[in-house]
């Protein structure tokens, strides 16, 4: 590992991209992501690659696409607003399967909302956002480090799998400072994806036509498309699952369930809540899709009660529900509009739920 | 001794193309390739097609190609371009396509002075969705969605991409062409040759619209249509070189 430096969540995500051998990124200007973008156009020159911000988060979306498309690797962060403008092209991009990696630097809404921080995306992030059947990658960070380890990581998998990879972290992991270490390579990382000679558009020089497209009219090809994007996914469910437990041996009075900066919120509800004798786990999805299901509900088989604590009005509980099968009755908290609950609002709410 | 007077272009496919009868995509699409062949750019270029007619442009070159959505073809060939700037890469659009839903797009393409070249087909009409209001369909001009005509009290005028985007300082070079004539077609010719030479001589962006006729969707014959065009869209859209890198 490099030095440890003091770094702004936002900052130290445009560099881990840079680290990745990332050097083309598009941009459009929305609080609170801005510094990703204000970092990179000054650091994407320094290292030879590209900085553009276009003119709006629909064209980013496809300049993504073209750059993609000719092997190269590509980023773009947004917030919220913007990442419904993106969505278009995130199906696209899916369809073409395109390895490409999106940061979602989510505040609040539904509409412009407010800035502040928010996981009310998480339906959006995990279940499409734009038409058609396809998955992102989703990964949650919940710290500053964590979120460098990400980037780097959701390179590999968008280059591994062909699919877009979204890193889904909330306002207050863009807009805090921590401590961080970049990891050092003795072999920089390539800026173009690996194996794109195969697909990618560069020029028929010596070679029959590359062709990158979604159009599949006849129903039988779109059939088949339909099925090999499964596979993949498939595959990605049984291999990318990845979460953090806490604290969940043996019987439990309470499992939480929650993910970014609510997850570490409520690791020291947990200790107010440990503290009045009760047994409290939690489970840390790390991964939002593929979704930890079997480890909830495994850990949900030994609890009295689940609860889904987000910053968001109730939207991972349905997947918190769906993995508990009904093996402990699942309960939801959180707060919206940018307001995030403290460790005793948690504490006390949880207590509710138990005593009530 | 046999002589070779005409051959199908290096960058053209074998396959038949999809378009009606007298519609002109098939002869752009032949100026493209002779272009493309003349100047030695086929290796090294990439198209981007849109949503229309053209959808399936990729079918009759045999260059590399990427699929746009509706409109955003100019966006895709920015982020192509930047970071693979040794590639000459063109978009091809049509008038819903680029003059409706992709206006944004191909105005801040032009404006930051893309190193790209685009095709422009101008048919007054939308085509592959049979024949609806398109920004640049005429004044009364019969549509499926302007059943009495173009009311240009509701719908505005036609729109003029070339004058338009003429105004702006960056783009180096905005030309609009014909194909109804073969007069027209030579012309035409030396506008896109220009086109993707100014690219490959590093000029910044380039864009050619292309007078075109659309006898399926118009409801007239293939030579009746190219009568309409020159009475009806020439005098309106005016068939001529709008700007040249020397003046940009």
């Amino acid at each position: 590992m490099g030095e440890r430096l003091l770094m702004k969540g936002n900052e130290a995500i445009g560099e881990a991209a840079i680290l990745a051998g990332c050097r083309a990124y598009f941009c459009y200007p929305i609080t609170p992501q801005t510094e990703v973008a204000e970092y990179l156009a000054r650091r994407m020159p320094e290292v030879g690659g590209v900085f553009l911000q276009g003119e709006s988060e629909v064209a980013v979306g496809y300049m993504l696409f073209g750059a993609a498309a000719g092997g190269s690797k590509v980023f773009t962060t947004s917030s919220s607003p913007g990442v419904s403008l993106l969505a278009e092209a995130m199906s696209y991009l899916a369809a073409a399967e395109l390895p490409v990696v999106i940061g979602n630097v989510m505040r609040n809404g539904p509409g412009l909302g407010g800035i502040l921080p928010a996981q009310a995306d998480y339906f959006q992030a995990t279940k499409g956002g734009g038409h058609g059947d396809y998955r992102c990658l989703v990964l949650a960070p919940a710290s500053v480090q964590e979120a460098v380890d990400m980037m780097l990581l959701a390179f590999a998998k968008a280059e591994e799998y062909r699919v877009p990879v979204l890193l889904l972290a909330d306002g207050m992991i863009g807009q805090m400072m921590e401590p961080v270490e970049f990891p050092v390579f003795a072999e920089p990382p390539s800026r173009y994806t690996s194996g794109h000679e195969e697909w990618a558009t560069t020029g028929a020089r010596g070679r029959g036509q590359h062709l990158v497209k979604t159009l599949f009219l006849n129903p039988d090809a779109a059939w088949a498309h339909n099925l090999k994007l499964k596979a993949k996914y498939d595959r990605i469910e049984a291999n990318e699952v990845r979460y953090e437990a806490v604290d969940t041996q043996g019987e439990m009075d309470v499992l939480i369930v929650s993910f970014g900066t609510m997850a570490r919120v409520c690791r020291t509800a947990m200790e107010t809540l440990q503290d009045k004798g009760l047994k409290v786990g939690m489970i840390r999805p790390i991964s939002l899709y593929p979704f930890p299901a079997q480890a909830i509900r495994e850990a949900a088989s030994r609890s009295r009660l689940v609860v889904s604590v987000e910053l968001s009005m109730g939207q991972m509980v349905e997947d918190v529900d769906r993995a508990v099968q009904g093996k402990a009755p699942v309960r939801w908290y959180g707060k919206a509009g940018g307001l995030v609950p403290v460790p005793d609002d948690v504490s006390a709410a949880i207590l509710g739920m138990v005593e009530g | 001794m046999a002589l070779t007077v005409f051959k199908k272009p290096e960058a053209m496919s074998k396959n038949i193309t999809h378009y009606c009868p007298g519609c002109t995509h098939g002869v752009i699409h032949r100026l493209v390739a002779e272009a493309l062949d003349e100047l030695g750019l086929r290796e090294r270029t990439v198209g981007i097609a849109p949503v229309g007619c053209a959808v399936l442009a990729y079918n009759y070159f045999t260059v590399d190609f990427q699929e746009a959505a509706h409109g955003r073809a100019p966006a895709m060939a920015t982020g192509l371009k930047r970071t693979r700037p040794d590639l000459i890469v063109f978009t091809y659009q049509g008038d819903g396509d680029l003059a409706s839903i992709g206006t944004a797009e191909i105005i801040h393409a032009a404006n930051r002075g893309e190193k790209i070249t685009v095709i422009f087909v101008n048919n007054a009409i939308y085509g592959m969705t049979g024949g609806q209001l398109a920004p640049t369909t005429m004044p009364g001009q019969v549509t499926t969605t302007s059943p009495q005509g173009r009311n240009v009290a509701e719908m505005g005028y036609p729109l003029r991409v070339a004058d338009m985007l003429a105004t702006l300082r960056t783009p180096a070079y905005i030309a609009r062409t014909a194909v109804h004539t073969p007069q027209m077609v030579v012309q035409a010719k030396q506008c896109i040759k220009r086109a993707f030479d100014y690219q490959a001589r590093g000029v910044c962006f380039s864009l050619v619209e292309v007078l075109s006729t659309c006898p399926t969707n118009w409801g007239i014959a293939p030579v009746e249509s190219t009568a309409w065009l020159e009475q009806n869209m020439a005098p309106y859209f005016p068939i001529r070189e709008y700007k040249r890198p020397e003046e940009a």
